[in-house]
């Protein structure tokens, strides 16, 4: 049987066995709705009520600040439009955020845009990375809110969460981050971090797909989600997930406890292959080297574009994947790599491998054995890369 | 998005890569900023197209509609080639996801493109036979140079 290297883990995780045996009893015989009182509920609310104090422990917050939700773009979509909406009423109608944030933060934006809102767009530079001083410049009397993701989902740049949650505490600004790709991987403490508002999801980290989180700190009123039961503290209502929060809390706590060993181990991977690629000419690490998730390597090769090159590596068995226009289903490369500065033509030729607890070494050297020859290949049929050549050929001759 | 299996298969083992030296006729079309060229060779003997050959920087359908579109003229007359339409090359590969029309489009576009080259080779202006070629544009129009 070909080998398999499962590594776009910032895409999704596989679900842990660990976390799926936790899971399984709130399928099979615990189904009670949480609501009830008779045992079977009472025996799934405990359950929850388990479940979200672990998830406080885990990001440094109370229990009562945790809310679920169905995954990261509810979060980000509850956070965002319910403090545009609570800070409107007192006359603030202006958000600062980052110009490579994630589709469900900046196409939120562009609805609250519509509603009369003033974004800011901070520039993210070619290391991928907020400056603290331009949030500081930007930040006027009628900002509602800053939003910031913590880690980027594509270049894996983590972002001076600390300095810009301070500036907005200073401020008396509302401070969410969209830290779904960071969660398990950094170490998170909201009060201590003064952070306002954070948003996780579970399959990020090996939990269940369809759930998710948003902390909310106490006493930021943001209005409502969903209207109806008493579910999440009158906030979001509708049944509970059970099997979905159980699951999610399990995976979370074991993120967060092997987060070290984890960290060193990814980085391993990480630096092994990005050393090993850098080898090829003209390629190039997107992101800062050092300010990054240990599982994120992306890459460019010039010459080449993105789609082909993943078919070619998912031929070899493993799975990856790009930002090429080809591959983000618009016509545009994507804007990640464009906030960083790479011209359209270098950001076709994307590769973003991403790894988790399943990756091993093994895969790293069965990676560096594979794409430097799909590289060559595709090279050798691109008439972009005979232009590169030739260009370098009368560069050299006129010098 | 899934390709079909002969999409794969042109895309897998592509046909007619390469150069030929001393082409009759050569033509490239789009351009990097989009993520797709195609550069096609011809060599022409009396009206017949006996070899074929191509390059292409782009997607998996970019190159597979390249390889579909060389098998599809290689050996045929000039005219027949010229008839050669993007939905010929699409039905030949059993279909294209939408997002990936352009491809077959830039495919036809290289055969007129390396046609049109030999007319002018020859003396000939191309543009009455072959019609215009928008060898920088790009058919999904998100550069509009």
């Amino acid at each position: 049987m070909q080998r398999r290297v499962y590594a776009d883990n910032a895409a999704t995780t596989k679900l842990s066995p660990q976390v799926l045996n936790k899971m399984m009893p709130y399928f099979t015989d615990i189904y009670g709705n949480a609501s009830s009182i008779y045992t079977e509920g009472a025996k799934a609310s405990a359950a929850i009520s388990e479940a979200r104090k672990t998830i406080a422990d885990c990001l440094g917050c109370d229990p009562a600040e945790v809310f679920v939700t169905s995954g990261g773009s509810e979060s980000d979509n509850w956070a965002i439009k319910g403090a545009a909406h609570l800070m409107m009423k007192k006359g603030k109608k202006h958000i600062i955020s980052s110009a490579f944030e994630h589709h469900a933060v900046l196409h939120t934006l562009d609805s609250l845009k519509k509603e009369g809102f003033e974004i800011t767009l901070l520039p993210v530079y070619e290391n991928g990375i907020v400056k603290p001083d331009d949030l500081r410049k930007e930040i006027r009397d009628d900002t509602a809110l800053v939003t910031i993701m913590y880690a980027n989902n594509e270049i894996g740049t983590i972002q001076p969460i600390d300095e810009l949650a301070a500036i907005c505490k200073e401020r008396g600004v509302i401070f969410h981050t969209d830290a779904v790709q960071a969660v398990g991987n950094v170490p998170i403490n909201v009060h201590k971090q003064n952070i306002d508002m954070l948003s996780l999801s579970a399959h990020k980290f090996h939990g269940p797909k369809g759930c998710g989180a948003l902390y909310i700190r106490k006493g930021l009123r943001i209005p409502n989600l969903i209207d109806g039961g008493a579910q999440e503290n009158n906030r979001r209502a509708g049944t509970e997930n059970t099997a979905g929060i159980v699951g999610m809390a399990e995976a979370l706590r074991i993120a967060v406890s092997t987060m070290d060993e984890r960290g060193k181990r990814l980085s391993e991977i990480r630096d092994r292959i990005i050393d090993g690629l850098l080898i090829i000419e003209r390629s190039r690490v997107n992101g800062d080297r050092v300010k990054r998730l240990p599982g994120n390597v992306n890459m460019c090769f010039e010459g080449i574009e993105g789609e082909s090159l993943l078919l070619n590596l998912d031929l070899r068995g493993i799975a990856a994947s790009s930002g090429s226009a080809c591959t983000s289903g618009s016509l545009d490369p994507s804007h990640v790599l464009l906030s960083i500065g790479l011209p359209h033509e270098i950001a076709h030729g994307s590769m973003r491998l991403s790894f988790s607890d399943e990756n091993t070494l093994e895969d790293a050297d069965y990676i560096l054995q594979c794409v430097p020859s799909i590289v060559k290949m595709l090279r050798d049929m691109s008439p972009l890369w005979e232009r590169i050549k030739k260009n370098e050929m009368q560069t050299k001759g006129s010098n | 998005m899934a390709y079909s299996e002969k999409v794969m298969d042109h895309f897998a083992n592509p046909r007619n890569v390469g150069e030929i030296e001393n082409a009759d006729g050569i033509g490239e079309v789009g351009n990097p900023k989009c993520g797709d060229i195609m550069k096609m060779y011809i060599k022409v003997d009396g009206n017949i197209i006996t070899d074929v050959k191509f390059k292409t920087f782009g997607c998996g359908a970019a190159i597979a509609t390249s390889s579909m579109a060389t098998e599809l003229i290689k050996g045929k007359t000039i005219d027949e080639a010229l008839k050669l339409t993007n939905k010929a090359v699409m039905e030949a590969l059993d279909g294209l996801p939408p997002v990936k029309v352009h491809c077959s489009v830039l495919a036809e576009q290289a055969i007129k493109s390396a046609v049109a080259d030999y007319y002018k080779r020859l003396g000939i202006d191309p543009e009455p036979i072959v019609g215009h070629i928008h060898t920088e544009e790009c058919e999904h129009g998100c550069c509009n140079v």
